[in-house]
């Protein structure tokens, strides 16, 4: 069988949700990486000059483009540095919930019974909490900070991954290729492997994209509240909740962590669709 | 009908009492140690001894759960660490504003879907649905978390029309008997207080009614579509009635099953989403004092709240289940 994923790849590039979505990332990305060569100042640098000051368009040695905060930090360097948290939740939290979601759906979805009983059950009990509150109260049992976020995020969204691979496994395994699989002598380990996983994988990248951005805000979410990592850091919840406190006097706290936060959604959200369309044969 | 209600009833006690057992052991597991926060540096021995005594954090855990089981039954869960007063007082005593805050939300939530929907149906395949579909599409895709703090800043910073804290104005007193202040205020026929509280409470509410009323929007427009596709809808449009009638009069009470079904568990994501709501426009209800107890790792608040939560929880599941029946005869007689 050839391998169909470069031309999808290429295909994709012309997709123009896919590209949108990957360009508004990409920036993202590399404001991460690059944070120190962009970011006009330290974001823990505090000039109690210059407290509260509203956005300067000036570009001068000591402009602050988009103002500063209650403690004088410069709030676009905050933004820049306060992506490297949101990527690194993103990322880190994605990958570690579709792996374990995808483990427990492909393990329902192929070996059924009662393994398959107790994981459908579990993930109905599961999904009929809050998230929210879910993950507040899981984070208050882990302990504040950033691995405890990650580990709240996973416990709570693998439902998500496990819930639609399964419903895929089990679609997989009464077509005929599986049917031929075990006609040729394969063993179920090497089906599950080499036939079937490959067949879920796409979907499990759609549900991927769209992860982290839950992820995001998830991490947005408990910073805000002060369970993530400590308030000094500079994470976009954490100046959502600042900006909170000083929005009569310095509104442009909280209108750039937001605007920060839902671009950055909105692009893991319009790169999924992107994918969905283009990994999905029927809807190509 | 009445056997239903008390089976059910009878049915959501072992669940509280697994959720009371979870809790407690839970919380027990907890690393971080509570009285700890509590003792100024340099504290002597016996004081932290006796404030462990206090607390009866000094008993095995066995014993602690007894105590905490019995008091528990009676109505009593113990005193707050970081507040000082005792917990049940204090969530009976902020518990009024959560459930109004809920209620608000949900019948805006229900009124602006149900419109949404009908709207959406009325104007089928043209423009007027595609503006449905476009601004449901929209609300559904901003996080929940950000429609609060962009009320917060449009409506209340750049275009100041609502207050943006708390639950009324604090600068005159209310002078009334419970804490369900909307209601009373309204019957006491108070209405420039109740005007007030509806104020502060518009932009909380609306917040959390919006992802909820697009949810509501999309199912109840698809089953309505299903609903207008029958024979009894298009012998009623044949028979002269107009379309406005045929689905507000007549599809809508057969597609609101479905709806109803699949808002349910939504519903108690509305009660869960208070938790952050209230934080957002510190409004002072058990969800805001939830953040608060986890944030200074109060655990006797905590464990009476996330009980208080799991009631509401088996309550809306209640009144939910009640709702089909009332709303599909074949449940009623069944």
């Amino acid at each position: 069988m050839a391998n169909p994923v470069p031309g999808t790849l290429r295909h994709a590039l012309t997709n123009w949700r896919v590209l949108a979505g990957g360009v508004l990332l990409l920036l993202l990305a590399i404001a991460a990486i690059f944070a120190s060569a962009l970011a006009p100042y330290d974001p823990l640098d505090q000039d109690l000059a210059a407290q509260l000051a509203a956005p300067d368009w000036h570009f001068g040695a000591d402009a602050h483009a988009l103002g500063t905060d209650s403690l004088g930090r410069d709030v676009l360097s905050r933004l820049i540095y306060g992506s490297r948290v949101a990527l690194t939740v993103a990322f880190v939290a994605g990958f570690l919930t579709a792996i374990a979601g995808t483990a427990m759906g492909l393990a329902a979805g192929f070996f059924g019974g009662w393994l398959d009983a107790v994981i459908s059950r579990a993930v109905d009990i599961w999904s009929s909490f809050p998230p929210v509150l879910l993950s507040i109260i899981l984070v208050a049992l882990l302990g504040t900070g950033l691995w405890s976020v990650v580990a709240a995020i996973v416990l709570i969204d693998w439902t998500r991954f496990c819930r639609v691979v399964r419903a895929e496994t089990l679609k997989q395994r009464r077509l005929d290729y599986v049917d031929a699989a075990v006609v040729a002598g394969l063993r179920p380990l090497a089906i599950l492997w080499r036939e079937i996983v490959p067949n879920v994988l796409p979907l499990a990248l759609v549900l991927l994209t769209l992860e982290m951005g839950l992820a995001v805000v998830i991490e947005a979410i408990l910073s805000f509240v002060g369970l993530s990592i400590s308030s000094d850091a500079p994470s976009w919840g954490g100046m959502i909740a600042e900006g909170r406190e000083v929005v009569h006097q310095a509104p442009w706290v909280l209108i750039g962590a937001m605007l920060v936060l839902l671009a950055t959604v909105l692009g893991f959200n319009v790169l999924g669709d992107g994918l969905k369309q283009e990994l999905d044969p029927v809807l190509r | 009908m009445i056997t239903r209600i008390l089976s059910r009833l009878l049915q959501a006690i072992p669940t509280l009492a697994g959720v009371a057992v979870l809790v407690f052991v839970l919380v027990r597991v907890v690393p971080g140690d509570p009285v700890a926060m509590m003792i100024p540096p340099g504290a002597d021995a016996d004081v932290v001894a006796r404030l462990y005594a206090q607390y009866g954090l000094d008993k095995p855990i066995l014993t602690q759960f007894v105590i905490w089981a019995g008091q528990a039954l009676h109505g009593d869960f113990g005193m707050s660490i970081s507040l000082r007063q005792g917990v049940t007082g204090l969530i009976f005593s902020r518990l009024p504003a959560t459930l109004e805050l809920v209620a608000f939300a949900a019948t805006l939530a229900v009124l602006l879907g149900g419109a949404l929907a009908v709207f959406g149906t009325r104007y089928a395949g043209r423009a007027g649905e595609a503006v449905v579909d476009g601004l449901t599409g929209f609300i559904l895709s901003v996080p929940d978390f950000l429609w609060g703090l962009a009320f917060i800043v449009g409506f209340g910073v750049l275009l100041p029309l609502f207050p943006i804290s708390g639950r009324n104005d604090p600068s005159y007193s209310l002078g009334l008997a419970s804490d369900f202040i909307l209601t009373e205020s309204f019957l006491r026929l108070r209405w420039g207080v109740t005007a007030d509280i509806l104020a502060h409470m518009t932009m909380p509410a609306v917040a959390l009614a919006l992802p909820l009323a697009a949810m509501i929007a999309r199912v109840l427009k698809s089953s309505l579509a299903e609903q207008m596709a029958q024979d009894y809808a298009l012998l009623s449009r044949v028979k002269g009635f107009s379309r406005w009638h045929v689905i507000v009069a007549e599809a809508l009470r057969n597609a609101a099953i479905p709806t109803v079904s699949l808002t349910g568990v939504q519903v108690t994501f509305l009660v869960g989403g208070t938790v952050l709501i209230e934080k957002i426009f510190s409004y002072p209800g058990i969800g805001s004092l939830a953040i608060d107890a986890v944030v200074n790792r109060d655990l006797p608040l905590i464990q009476g709240l996330i009980l208080t939560f799991a009631v509401l929880f088996i309550l809306i599941n209640l009144l939910l289940d009640f709702s089909y029946a009332l709303l599909d005869p074949r449940l009623r007689h069944g």
